[in-house]
């Protein structure tokens, strides 16, 4: 590093460089947080599976990220995709990109663990059936095709971005691209053997719970993280994350209540994803009386999706589409009625004079699931044409936790005979092949 | 009679065996060895062989005229063709009793409403 780009680091603000190391510490948990959620709605069998795709994407997305979905996404290009010159990191230091106070580096960082989350929740409309092979192909590709063209067209300098679309945190390349993504994955992929034959029951709520707290509470830096600093719009995204999902909260309540005459356990930890989802593309721009309308509103279509989908074939697994794609759609519209300049500094919605605004999130409302779907569609019958997605039914019914991890998650230990190198044991027998 | 089969193929038994209208039935989780290969687990660099499977233990009292129904039943469900399916022994029962009502017998293992 140079002299003169050390008297530009200086403008790098402590307090914002603070905030923001936390945020992005704070969403790489909620991939984890997301993992224990998805792990307790699926069978025990398939509990480490499920847990591992999370992790894995983790380890496939931070590395093509920084090779090249960061550059893709984040470096100035055309009107749908960046260069790559930032690829592999290169110029990525200490000095703050225009108009930010933080290190370039920690920016890297902090977007990074957006395009991880992404790419994780995409697994929850394959689990119990995907191989792992396959899936870590998709991922590592989904990644730079899906999220990083989405990225770029919402937080970078694509055309949606440029046209005036607001999207705080992620409507557009988080939660569509996902929710739109995972209904293209399920159909492709197929249902799992049993599904609509025998009731497929989540194995553990208590996990289910859990994870959506901590992804409530990660989801602090998610979207109090990305205004990229700790100025207004930050701090009312910050709020409004607590105001939107506890309102959602409610109203699902009352939803599971008129239908089913209980209020759920797994019902409340959707409602909590649900709301951070709403409030995601909206948490900088609107009020905080409209984020708690927002949160009871949304809960209204991802219901009906919830309670139509599970009547249909399609066996998208764990609701990503409602949960994120139909409230991230939400979201996105909501901002084009009820921005206010006065709240956000930026501009105004419907409600207050601009019908522009509603114009421009209309737009990306329909061009990004479109393209989402489009290109996970063909993307993944690329991959299915060059390796089986999904293994025989046999491998399924025994659960992905022994026949692609070799573990089970509630080992008890009863009838295991330790192995010892003198044994002579040394090639592990694969269980399936019984003949 | 007691069948011993895979846990993901206790649906269908209880599916078969509700069509052949054999309505009183117990099952358990239990943990065998049979002609299935080992399976082999690591954990941290420890590694296992795992020789005993999980499988759906079914306890099931029928009166003669139902025995014949109650293995096809069983069998049917069970079914995969694969080692593993598990296997299902038949032996006499000395005696039966409802707890409710002191029916013994036959009368004890007729499914209340049924014949």
């Amino acid at each position: 590093m140079d002299l003169g780009s050390l008297a530009l680091a200086a403008k790098v603000d402590t307090g914002d460089t603070a905030w923001m190391l936390a945020a992005t510490a704070l969403v790489l948990m909620m991939t984890l947080a997301l993992g224990l959620f998805y792990a307790g709605l699926v069978r025990s069998k398939n509990t480490l599976n499920t847990f591992m795709m999370c992790v894995a994407a983790i380890a496939v997305a931070v590395v093509t990220w920084a090779t090249v979905g960061y550059s893709l996404a984040f470096s100035e290009g055309g009107d749908l995709i960046g260069s790559l010159d930032y690829a592999f990191l290169k110029d990525v230091g200490f000095e703050p990109r225009e108009g930010q106070t933080i290190p370039h580096l920690v920016f890297f960082a902090f977007q990074a663990t957006f395009c991880i989350i992404t790419t994780a929740l995409i697994s929850g409309a394959v689990v119990e059936r995907m191989r792992f092979g396959p899936f870590l192909l998709f991922a590592a590709l989904w990644s730079i095709v899906v999220y990083s063209v989405l990225a770029y067209w919402g937080f970078g300098a694509g055309w949606l971005i440029t046209g005036g679309t607001l999207d705080f945190a992620g409507g557009i390349a988080v939660e569509m691209a996902s929710g739109f993504s995972a209904l293209a994955a399920a159909l492709v992929v197929g249902a799992r053997k049993d599904y609509g034959r025998q009731a497929l029951l989540p194995h553990n709520a208590v996990y289910v719970l859990l994870g959506a707290g901590l992804l409530w509470f990660g989801w602090f830096g998610f979207n109090g993280g990305s205004g990229f600093n700790t100025g207004a719009n930050s701090t009312l995204a910050f709020t409004n994350t607590l105001l939107t999902p506890a309102c959602t909260l409610l109203v699902w309540f009352l939803l599971d209540t008129l239908r089913g005459r209980r209020v759920t356990a797994i019902g409340a930890a959707t409602a909590i994803i649900v709301g951070c989802v709403g409030i995601t593309p909206a948490g900088g721009f609107v009020s905080p009386a409209y984020a708690m309308l927002l949160g009871a509103l949304v809960a209204l279509p991802c219901y009906a999706v919830i309670a139509y989908r599970t009547r249909t074939r399609v066996d998208e697994t764990l609701d990503v589409l409602a949960a994120h794609g139909i409230a991230g759609f939400t979201g996105i519209l909501f901002i084009g009625f009820f921005a206010q300049v006065d709240w956000n500094g930026i501009s105004d919605g419907l409600l207050y004079g601009n019908g522009a605004q509603l114009w421009d999130q209309i737009k990306a409302a329909v061009a990004v699931p479109s393209y989402a779907f489009g290109a996970t569609y063909v993307l993944l019958r690329l991959i299915g044409a060059v390796m089986p997605l999904r293994g025989p039914e046999k491998e399924e019914a025994l659960g992905m936790d022994i026949i692609h991890h070799g573990e089970e998650a509630y080992a008890t230990g009863e009838g295991a005979i330790l192995v010892t190198p003198e044994a002579g044991i040394e090639e592990p027998v694969p269980v399936a092949d019984a003949r | 009679m007691i069948g011993i089969v895979r846990p993901e193929k206790a649906n269908d038994v209880l599916e078969a065996l509700y069509r052949a209208e054999v309505r009183g039935v117990s099952m358990s989780r239990v943990q065998g060895h049979g002609g299935e290969l080992e399976r082999v687990e690591t954990y941290r660099g420890t590694t296992v062989q795992v020789g005993v499977s999980d499988k759906m233990r079914f306890e099931i009292a029928v009166s003669d005229d139902f025995v014949q129904a109650t293995i096809d039943a069983v069998r049917e469900g069970a079914l995969t063709g694969e080692v593993g399916d598990g296997k299902i022994f038949v032996l006499p029962l000395e005696r039966a009793l409802r707890i409710r009502t002191g029916e013994t017998d036959q009368g004890a293992v007729t499914p209340v409403g049924g014949a």
